[in-house]
C-alpha cells in the first residue's frame, strides 16, 4: 500500500524533468542520429515533403569538405597545444601555492579570477591587448597595442597578431594564449583541492628519510595526484573539443582576420554554420563525428589512466 | 680524551654547516617561489588591469605611440556611451528576466526529482538514473541541432520561452543535489512520517534548508550561466526585444580588429564584467565547491 503510493508520488515528482528530458535531450538524440543517415537531409526541404535516402552520404560529404579538416585540424591544433600547457602551468602554480603560508589565500582568489569572466567580453579585451590600431598601408601605426609594446620594449618587433595579413602562427598563438589563461583556474582550483587532501604523514616521512625535493615530487606528490590530474586533463581534453566561443572573443562571428575569414573556425563553429544553412544532415553528422572523437579521446585517457593513476 | 672533543666539534662544526646550507637553501626557494607566483599573478590579472585604464582614456590617449599606464584624464563619458552604444539597458533587462525565470524553474525541477531519487522506492530508480548520468557524456551541439527545428515548429523563436525552457533540466544539478540529500539520515524522514507530516513539507522544512550550500551554489552556476550565454541565444533568439547580454555586446562591437573605439567598447566589456566579479567577490566559497565538482564552464 506505502509502497505503491511512493511509486506513485515518485513519478508524479519526477514529471517536469522527466517530460523536458524526452522533448530536449532524448528525442535529439534520436532524431540526430536519423538525420545523419538521411542523405543531404535538410529542414527546409522536409517540412516541404522532400523524402531522403538512408545512407552515409552525410558522413562521406563532410570528411571530404575541405573546410572540415581545416576545422578539425584547428581544433586539434589547439586541443594538443592548450591541454598539456595549461596543465603543466597549473601543476607548478598549485604546487607552489600549497607550499607557502603568507599570501596564499589571496593569490588563491587572484587566480580563480579568470573563471568568472563572460569569454566573449573577456576575448575583447585580449584583441585589444594584441591589436594594432590605425595600420594602414605606407604610414606608421597609431598603436601597436600594449603586448607589441612590450616586446619593443625588450629590443623586439612588432608582431601583427591578428590584423589584417597576419600569419596563420601569430593567430593560433593568440587564441593558446587566450585559452591557457581561460583554463588556468579550475585546473588550479582542482589541483590545489587534491594537493590539500594529500596526508601530511608520507612528507613527515619522507623528511625523517631525508628524502630530496625532486624524489619527494616525483615519488610521492604526483603519483597521489594522478587521480585529479587525470580528471584535469579529460575534462580539458573535452573542453578543447567544443572549443568556440574564445575565439568569436576574440576574432568575431568570421572566426579569422580580416581578408581571411573563417581561418580559425572550429568543430563546433562548423556544426553551426552547417545549421544556419539549414543542411541538419550535415550538422548532425558533423555533431556525431565530433561525439566520436570525445568518445575515444576519453576512453583512451581512462585507460592509460587506469595504468598510471594511483588510487 | 682531547682527541675525542676535537672529533665531537668537527662533527657539530659539519651539522652547523649543512643546516646553514640547507637554510639558504631553503629561503632561496621560497624565493623563487614567491616570484613565480607574482609573475603569474600579474600575467592573470593584467588584462583586468587594461580593460579599466583603458575604458576611463580618451579615443587620442588609447591611441598614443607609447602607452600610458594610468590615464592623465579620466573619462567616465566612456561609460555613459558604452550603455547608450550597446543599448545595455535592455540586455541587461532581457538576461534578468531569463536569468531570473530559469534559476527559480530549474531549482523547484532539480529539488523534487532530487527528493525522488535519494528518498523515494520505485521501480526502475538506477536505471533511469543511470540513464539520466548517461547523457551527460554527449555534446551539447548533438542536441542543439534539433532543439533549433523544435522550437522553430512550436513557434517559439524571438521569445523568452526558447530562452529558458530548453535547459531547465541539469542532470548534473540533479546528481549534485541527490548526493547532498543522500547525506541527510533517513531517520529524520521516518520520524517526520510517523508525525503525519506531508512529503512536500519535509522536503521544505528539513531537506530544503539542511541542502542550502548545494542550493545556493546551483543558483550562482545557473545565473552565470544565463549571464554568459552565447551560442543558442544567438541562434534562436536574436531580435532587439529578447537579445540577451553577451550576443548583444558581440553584436554591439562587430570589429574586434583594425580602426576601433577602444575606450568605449572596454567601457561596455567592464560593466558586462562587474556583476560577475561582485557575485564572485561576496560568493566565492559557493563558486569554487561548486565548480570544483563539476567541470563545466558557466
Amino acid at each position: 500500500m506505502v509502497d505503491s503510493k511512493q511509486q506513485w508520488k515518485a513519478w508524479l515528482y519526477l514529471s517536469p524533468a522527466i517530460v523536458l528530458l524526452l522533448v530536449f535531450t532524448v528525442w535529439p538524440i534520436i532524431n540526430t542520429v536519423r538525420m545523419a543517415f538521411l542523405e543531404g537531409y535538410s529542414g527546409l526541404e522536409a517540412v516541404g515533403g522532400a523524402s531522403f535516402e538512408f545512407g552515409f552520404g552525410n558522413f562521406v560529404k563532410v570528411v571530404k569538405y575541405k573546410k572540415f579538416v581545416d576545422c578539425l585540424k584547428n581544433t586539434m591544433l589547439l586541443c594538443v597545444t592548450t591541454v598539456p600547457i595549461s596543465t603543466f602551468l597549473a601543476l607548478l602554480i598549485a604546487v607552489a601555492l600549497n607550499s607557502i603560508k603568507p599570501l596564499q589565500k589571496i593569490l588563491q582568489t587572484i587566480f580563480f579570477l579568470p573563471y568568472v569572466t563572460n569569454s566573449i567580453a573577456i576575448g575583447m579585451v585580449f584583441s585589444a591587448m594584441f591589436n594594432i590600431v590605425g595600420l594602414t598601408p605606407g604610414s606608421l601605426p597609431d598603436t601597436v597595442g600594449i603586448v607589441n609594446n612590450v616586446i619593443e620594449f625588450f629590443g623586439g618587433e612588432a608582431i601583427n597578431w591578428i590584423n589584417q595579413g597576419s600569419s596563420y602562427t601569430a593567430n593560433i598563438a593568440v587564441m593558446i594564449i587566450y585559452i591557457v589563461w581561460n583554463a588556468l583556474p579550475f585546473k588550479i582550483l582542482v589541483l590545489l583541492g587534491g594537493l590539500q587532501s594529500i596526508n601530511k604523514q608520507y612528507y613527515d616521512a619522507a623528511k625523517v628519510d631525508s628524502t630530496p625535493r625532486r624524489r619527494v615530487f616525483t615519488r610521492i606528490t604526483v603519483p597521489l595526484l594522478s587521480p585529479m590530474l587525470a580528471y584535469v586533463v579529460i575534462t580539458g581534453f573535452i573542453g578543447g573539443f567544443k572549443e568556440y566561443t574564445s575565439i568569436v572573443g576574440i576574432f568575431g562571428e568570421k572566426m579569422g582576420p580580416t581578408g581571411d575569414q573563417g581561418r580559425l573556425n572550429t568543430m563546433v563553429g562548423f556544426i553551426y554554420d552547417a545549421l544556419k544553412t539549414d543542411s541538419q544532415g550535415r550538422a548532425s553528422a558533423a555533431a556525431m563525428i565530433l561525439f566520436g572523437i570525445i568518445l575515444v579521446v576519453t576512453l583512451i585517457n581512462m585507460q592509460v589512466s587506469k595504468k598510471r593513476v594511483h588510487y | 680524551m682531547s682527541k675525542n672533543d676535537t672529533i665531537e666539534t668537527m662533527h657539530e662544526k659539519n651539522m652547523q654547516q649543512t643546516s646553514f646550507r640547507q637554510k639558504v637553501v631553503k629561503v632561496l626557494v621560497k624565493f623563487v617561489v614567491y616570484v613565480f607566483l607574482i609573475a603569474m599573478a600579474i600575467v592573470v590579472l593584467f588584462p583586468f588591469y587594461w580593460m579599466i585604464i583603458s575604458s576611463l582614456k580618451s579615443l587620442e590617449e588609447y591611441r598614443l605611440n607609447i602607452p600610458t599606464l594610468w590615464p592623465r584624464t579620466v573619462i567616465l563619458h566612456n561609460y555613459v556611451d558604452a550603455f547608450t552604444t550597446a543599448n545595455l539597458g535592455v540586455l541587461f533587462k532581457n538576461t534578468m528576466i531569463v536569468g531570473i525565470v530559469s534559476t527559480i524553474l530549474s531549482v523547484v525541477i532539480t529539488v523534487l526529482s532530487a527528493f525522488a531519487f535519494a528518498r523515494l522506492e520505485f521501480k526502475g530508480k538506477n536505471t533511469l538514473f543511470a540513464a539520466l548520468l548517461a547523457t551527460m557524456m554527449i555534446p551539447g551541439e548533438l542536441f542543439t541541432i534539433t532543439n533549433y527545428s523544435t522550437v522553430n515548429q512550436l513557434g517559439w523563436m524571438n521569445t523568452y520561452t526558447v530562452l529558458i525552457v530548453p535547459f531547465l533540466v541539469s542532470v548534473f544539478y540533479i546528481y549534485l543535489l541527490r548526493q547532498n540529500f543522500l547525506q541527510i539520515p533517513n531517520e529524520l524522514y521516518l520520524a517526520a512520517k510517523v508525525d503525519g507530516t506531508s512529503d512536500l513539507k519535509y522536503l521544505w522544512k528539513v531537506m530544503v534548508p539542511l541542502a542550502m550550500p548545494t542550493l545556493i551554489s546551483i543558483t550562482i552556476l545557473k545565473m552565470m550561466g544565463a549571464w554568459n550565454s552565447y551560442i543558442w541565444p544567438r541562434l534562436v533568439a536574436n531580435d532587439e526585444a529578447h537579445r540577451m547580454i553577451t550576443n548583444g555586446l558581440r553584436n554591439a562591437f562587430t570589429d574586434t580588429t583594425g580602426d576601433v573605439n577602444y575606450p568605449v567598447q572596454m567601457a561596455a566589456v567592464a560593466i558586462v564584467s562587474a556583476p560577475l566579479f561582485l557575485v564572485f567577490i561576496f560568493l566565492r566559497k559557493y563558486i569554487m565547491s561548486g565548480v570544483s565538482r563539476s567541470g563545466i564552464k558557466g
